[in-house]
């Protein structure tokens, strides 16, 4: 109790310079949080893609197809429990620049495998009726104003034309891990457009989703998958649906691994001006520290009031810097939603916050104590008597 | 007094200090005896090994050689623990400077040695109000000690060092910083603390009034002692 009341004491006696330590630790929290945020952003499909999932493409690359009739084959494979499939679309509405993930699917499979995406009943069963009907993410929505009932057009890259939907339901995800700024419509009705069109892309898939029977056989499953179909004429490469979101990360890992780097170098640079003020503080103080000790305090009181006072400013900083992270990441959210569809402070963010600012703290308290320790107590008097 | 055993007992104690691979003699061969309820005055020039003696049998330095025993513990022969245990409870210690930690009031900064005792926090409170009333400073215990002038730092300084009811004080030219009022006041108050309580004070002081309110004058000079009774100043 008395210790405290020293501790808060001893830290208002420079207040600009605390309170300007605050600020900079307040800094770095914010920095390190939205930085770790825009990592966990980043990989945020990939934490929400599922272990009993897996995901089979043309082992040559995502942009060739694979022949619709391998549906049956896969699902006759044992530990197979659901398969649906569908194509990237590509599509862009209005401009360029309003990019969200579009894809055909085979929807009644496809929701069952997904149990995230969320969609009212009545909503469902408009968009099985309706050949044209599409499903969009919730955010989706609210971002480009739509209505349920409203027609919209998709300009088709990988498929040329325009392209007619029906808004017909809206989904939100079961969780905030779950993208909702995604579209998808009818596999069927891109289907027999290309038959008129273009047959020869008629019947062709971009990939398929199978659902296992039990987490723990999906390495199993994939390789049967990817066996199955070895030396015909469209070769397939089978991973969970991990791997598959990680194989899209993977190119721009540097990036990331680079704001890694630079989350820690915020890190190391409070660490560095909190020693600061800690050792400017505790030299100040080193003749307090010898009055203490002559009184009887030992070592490990005095270690008390440094270490007190250098995680009271560290934690200080911290809860505010923790405090702010949440409305600065909420704008963030809103501007980047275009690039990152999930935006959140994680529980996890946080308690990397508290963890570097507690290592700041005891850091920063380090030196000075063991200085403070092992000065003599006739030295240090005779330095302010 | 007579039979009684003296409560600070030095024998043949030697000290020096190495500056470089120079080793600085400062005290030679102190042998030295001083009784319970005494009022000591070490005086002697500047860079005699006053302070140096002090420190020594207040427990806050090491000798070379040689014995010092206080209330019969050897504390020469404590460790580094066991001296600042041994401190808490039979050393006080009065400053030039008072060196009062300036973000307590007069009050905390009084209690702070009982937090070191297993007192409760109620005792405390009397304990520290009472040696404050001794100091006559209760009306001002609220107050920091940037509030108070020299004179009343000292006496709270006072009050703090006689508050865990030590075996000996000791003080360091603790009218050094005053004016002659203030000065007076604070010989006075520990005079009254000699007489009227029954302490035993060690004083380095420079200052002859001071010397001359005590019972006894050491002379230090070059590390060596002398002694002349009070009546030869
Ligand atoms: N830590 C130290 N290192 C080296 N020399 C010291 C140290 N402390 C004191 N001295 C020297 O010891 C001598 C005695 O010092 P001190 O006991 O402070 O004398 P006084 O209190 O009588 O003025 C002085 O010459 C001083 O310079
Ligand atoms: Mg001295």
């Amino acid at each position: 109790m008395y210790i405290l009341k020293i501790i808060s004491k001893n830290t208002l006696r420079h207040k600009l310079r605390t309170f300007l330590t605050i600020l900079g630790i307040t800094i770095a929290i914010l920095a390190f949080g939205l930085l770790r945020t825009l990592i966990s952003a980043w990989y945020s499909g990939v934490e929400a893609s599922s272990a009993s999932r897996l995901v089979t493409r043309n082992s040559i690359s995502l942009v060739f197809p694979l022949p619709l009739s391998y549906k049956e084959k896969i699902r006759q494979i044992e530990g197979v429990k659901l398969v649906s499939y569908g194509n990237w679309f590509g599509g862009i509405y209005i401009d360029e620049k309003n990019f969200f993930a579009n894809y055909a699917v085979e929807p009644k499979i496809y929701l069952d495998l997904y149990p995230e995406i969320i969609i009212p009943p009545d909503q469902k069963m408009a968009f099985y009726r309706d050949r044209k009907g599409a499903v969009a993410g919730r955010k989706l929505i609210a971002k480009y104003g739509w209505k349920l009932g409203d027609s919209i057009i998709l300009k088709g890259t990988i498929f040329p034309g325009n392209w007619e939907f029906v808004i017909r339901a809206i989904y939100y995800g079961r969780d905030k891990t779950v993208d909702e700024t995604a579209f998808f419509f009818h596999w069927d009705y891109l289907n027999e457009n290309m038959k008129k069109t273009a047959p020869l892309r008629a019947d062709q898939v971009g990939f398929y989703m199978i659902g296992v029977t039990n987490p723990h056989i999906a390495a199993e499953v994939a390789v049967a998958v990817d066996k199955t179909f070895k030396n015909s004429l469209a070769e397939t490469l089978t991973e969970t649906e991990k791997a598959f979101q990680l194989s899209f990360i993977s190119m721009t890992e540097a990036i990331v691994i680079a704001i890694q780097l630079v989350s820690l170098v915020v890190i190391v640079i409070i660490m560095a001006v909190v020693a600061n003020t800690m050792a400017m503080t505790a030299r100040e103080r080193f003749g307090e520290y010898a009055v203490f000790k002559t009184m009887g305090f030992r070592g490990w009181h005095i270690a008390g009031m440094i270490f007190g006072e250098s995680l009271l400013i560290t934690m200080v900083g911290c809860a505010v810097g923790i405090t702010l992270t949440f409305p600065v990441a909420h704008i963030f959210a809103t501007e980047l939603s275009t690039y990152f569809p999930v935006f959140n402070v994680t529980t996890k963010t946080i308690c990397l916050d508290i963890a570097a600012a507690l290592i700041v703290g005891v850091v920063a308290a380090l030196f000075p104590t063991y200085r403070a320790i092992r000065i003599r107590i006739a030295d240090s008097l005779r330095r302010i008597g | 007094m007579g039979s009684k055993a003296p409560i600070v007992e030095i024998r043949n104690l030697y000290k020096s200090y190495h500056r470089g691979n120079q080793i600085l003699p400062v005290l030679n061969d102190i042998t030295l005896d001083i009784d319970e309820g005494e009022f000591l005055a070490l005086m002697g020039p500047s860079g005699s090994g006053k302070t140096t003696l002090l420190n020594l049998i207040a427990g806050i330095d090491k000798a070379d050689s040689g014995t010092i025993k206080v209330s019969g513990v050897e504390i020469t022969s404590l460790s580094e623990t066991e001296l600042a245990l041994w401190r808490a409870t039979n050393v006080g210690f009065i400053f030039q400077f008072y060196n009062l930690i300036p973000v307590l009031t007069a009050f905390e900064n009084v209690e702070l040695p009982l937090l070191l005792t297993s007192l409760s926090r109620k005792e405390r409170r009397e304990h520290a109000e009472m040696a404050l009333r001794v100091v006559n400073l209760y009306d001002r215990m609220e107050h920091y000690p940037g509030q108070l002038s020299g004179g009343q730092q000292q006496r709270v300084a006072i009050a703090r060092a006689v508050v865990p009811d030590p075996t000996i004080l000791v003080a360091d030219e603790p009218t050094g910083d005053l004016d002659r009022v203030s000065a007076m006041e604070i010989l006075d108050l520990m005079e009254r603390l000699v007489h009227g309580f029954g302490k035993t004070i060690i004083m380095v002081t420079h200052d002859p009034r001071a010397a001359k309110m005590a019972h006894i004058i050491k002379h230090l000079d070059k590390g060596v002692l002398n002694v002349y009774p009070q009546n030869h100043l």
